[in-house]
């Protein structure tokens, strides 16, 4: 799988309470410029829509952008992918994130945060190297629960 | 820099601008074409020829006399100060009333109440999830909770900005306190912050709740109560903040709410108002971005267009119908999150563009809301910046102190004809509701969010910290953050459960019946009934998912 042929598949949405999108619509318009395919929702998504939407598009990453608390909750979805069987998915938050609370999403499995300041570069760089890591967990789970 | 002089082969045969021209041609070499974030081209130097172009001093004016370039009042801030307005909302109605009651004995007579994210998406703190409560505003769902979030405070003297969209429950709630304590509501003073639909749908910020439509007839049935029942009350503020902070320029910014202030006055027109009856309680609400000078310079030609179209398009007599109040808030997208005392600069630097602008009341922005929801101490020094300025720094000694400064009279021109032009493009598309139902508003918005976007990323735009002069930043200087006391909260949601339960089913459906034939009859007043459901105990909830179901619920356009 050379880059010319690999083409990650991200979800960019928001999810609790809040409406402000003009870092989600930059983002995602930003993914798709740079070659990837992208999901993009309205704000105020709820979790198991969210879970249903990346099992459905078969997304390698999920991407939520938070810019009033809401990733308070994003923990809950974690738990809620893992659930569903999307433990591979990689998930990435990008907005307004306090540092003592970054460690709660990292630990809570989150892969990475993008705060205010980031370029479209390094972020859709990162979304690349994300679903790249997601695509080989997930080719490494399917060969291990084949009969050999 | 340090090139020799371009040689002056035919001395005296030059003008002094010429010279001047050659000089800095020969200096400045880099071929760097400069244009404002409105698209403005910006020269190296303005001279008197601008101003003789711009036209004769009696077009500028004079303070308090239309068409208002240099302020709507004769006194401006010699006279008196702008109003400080600090937003404020957090946690509990108890811990809201305790944080307001500290500012006003501290002497404020002007507050604000910003309520729970849940509260402006129309549901009640029992349908959403329990992290997000109280994080960014108070919760605050039915009468009661309005009650204690003023308790011990005098609601006949104290002016309170509400951030309050369609159909404006807190109103509702803030009348019946008014009410049961006995103060009439001729005597309730404020504004209903956030009333401006359109703006919302425009920005998708967690507003929106109501189908276009049925804001529309809200809103209209909200400022013809609040005529007739509540006179001193400013129940329209229209909103270009929202559209600025989503990507909007300045001269967009301000093209699209002055369009939205027309379509809401003609709106009005169209029920039988007269406007000279409901333009006075007309207010605006802007974004004041760090680009100084074209701050400046939006807020003066916006002042001028608004008096011309306020007399010419829209028929007001009263010179009171003219004047374009606006208040004025820092923009939180300038700020960063890396070395977060900077904004402290930014913010002095964007307050006083507002100042210089003529505002009448400000917002300064805490340094740490790049950061999370500002703490106390951030709180403090946006406070701070703002008395510095008007006590420290004289700014408030002279009106308008650059008023006929060849630069800014320049670009005021420039920024008129700028907003002129976009608010002919909003006209050709049959007015903003028209426009904003077509998407035609979001996608200029869009388009200048990617490019300022670009701008950054390239270098082009510099910020200090982030894309130039990066260092190591002190995460010390970013502050701890505040969070709603779990307990609290708990026992808040406890409380409103068990209050709920204990109303007579019967009284609510009857209350919810009185919203449901006000929004059937054509001709009934929704928001009247919002406030009778308001004084039967009906809750935030209740009142918008009924009228959702009448009137029809707003989706969020997507466009990327």
């Amino acid at each position: 799988m050379n880059d010319d042929d690999f083409r990650p598949r991200v979800l960019v949405t928001k999810i609790g309470l809040d409406g402000h999108d003009r870092g989600s619509r930059i983002v995602a318009a930003a993914c798709r410029d740079a070659g990837m395919e992208v999901i993009y929702t309205p704000p105020w998504q709820s979790i198991p829509a969210v879970v249903k939407l990346a099992l459905e598009e078969d997304v390698d990453v999920v991407g939520i952008s938070s810019l009033a608390t809401d990733h308070l909750i994003v923990p809950k979805l974690m738990t809620a992918l893992r659930e569903a069987g999307l433990g591979n998915v990689r998930v990435v938050v990008g907005g307004i994130v306090p540092d003592h609370e970054e460690k709660v999403l990292i630990d809570a499995g989150v892969r990475d945060v993008f705060h205010p300041g980031s370029t479209m570069v390094e972020i859709t760089g990162r979304m690349r190297e994300y679903a790249r890591e997601a695509r080989r967990a997930e080719a490494g789970a399917d060969a291990e629960s084949k009969p050999t | 820099m340090n090139k020799p002089e371009a040689p002056h082969l035919v001395a005296g045969a030059e003008t002094p601008h010429e010279r001047w021209q050659h000089e800095f041609d020969a200096a400045v070499d880099d071929g760097r074409e400069v244009t404002n974030v409105s698209g403005i081209p910006i020269r190296p130097l303005y001279t008197a020829a601008d101003r003789a172009a711009s036209g004769s001093d009696e077009k500028l004016g004079h303070p308090g006399q239309p068409d208002y370039t240099r302020g709507i009042y004769a006194t401006m801030h010699r006279g008196r100060p702008w109003t400080q307005r600090q937003l404020i909302g957090l946690g509990t109605p108890d811990d809201y009333n305790k944080r307001l009651r500290s500012i006003l004995d501290r002497g404020a007579t002007a507050v604000s109440l910003i309520p729970c994210n849940s509260v402006y998406r129309g549901l009640d703190m029992d349908s959403v999830e329990p992290e997000l409560l109280g994080t960014c505003g108070v919760v605050v769902d039915n009468a009661d909770h309005m009650d204690r979030c003023l308790a011990d405070v005098d609601v006949g003297r104290v002016s309170c900005a509400m951030n309050d969209p369609s159909p404006f429950t807190l109103l509702a709630f803030m009348l019946v306190v008014a009410e049961r304590r006995g103060i009439a509501w001729d005597r309730i003073t404020g504004t209903s912050n956030q009333s401006d639909y359109l703006s919302h749908c425009v920005a998708n910020h967690m507003f929106y709740r109501l189908s276009l439509p049925g804001a529309r007839r809200v809103l209209i049935d909200h400022i013809a109560f609040c005529r007739e029942r509540v006179p001193r009350w400013n129940p329209m503020s229209v909103v270009g903040q929202h559209m600025q902070q989503a990507g909007a320029t300045p001269a967009e910014a301000m093209a699209f709410t002055l369009a939205t202030a027309l379509q809401n006055a003609e709106d009005c027109i169209a029920r039988g108002m007269d406007p000279d009856e409901f333009l006075p309680r007309f207010t605006f609400f802007f974004d004041i971005s760090l680009n100084f000078f074209e701050e400046i310079a939006k807020f003066r030609a916006g002042r001028r267009i608004w008096a011309r179209l306020a007399r010419e398009r829209l028929g007001a007599k009263d010179e009171k119908s003219w004047r374009f109040k606006f208040h004025a808030q820092t923009s939180g997208v300038d700020l960063t999150r890396q070395q977060p005392l900077n904004n402290i600069a930014r913010v002095t630097a964007q307050a006083m563009a507002g100042i210089f602008g003529g505002l009448q009341s400000l917002h300064t922005d805490a340094y740490d809301e790049a950061y999370a929801t500002p703490g106390e101490a951030g709180a403090r020094i946006a406070v701070a910046t703002q008395n510095i300025l008007r006590e420290e720094a004289h700014l408030t000694d002279v009106i308008d102190p650059l008023g006929g400064s060849f630069y800014v009279e320049s670009l005021t021109d420039a920024m008129e004809e700028k907003i002129v032009a976009i608010m002919k493009t909003v006209d050709d598309a049959g007015g903003m509701y028209k426009a904003v139902e077509a998407g035609l508003v979001q996608r200029m918005i869009g388009a200048s969010a990617m490019r300022f976007q670009q701008r950054v990323d390239s270098g082009e735009q510099v910020v200090v910290g982030v894309n130039k002069y990066r260092a190591d930043d002190d995460a010390a200087d970013r502050p701890a953050v505040e969070r709603p006391d779990p307990i609290a909260m708990q026992r808040h949601l406890d409380e409103f459960r068990s209050a709920k339960a204990a109303r007579s089913s019967a009284a609510v459906e009857q209350a919810l019946d009185g919203l449901s034939r006000a929004a059937e009859s054509g001709d009934g007043n929704v928001f009247a009934a919002v406030v009778d459901g308001a004084r039967a105990g009906l809750t935030n909830e209740e009142i918008c998912a009924r009228l959702r179901r009448d009137l029809g619920f707003g989706q969020p356009l997507v466009l990327v």
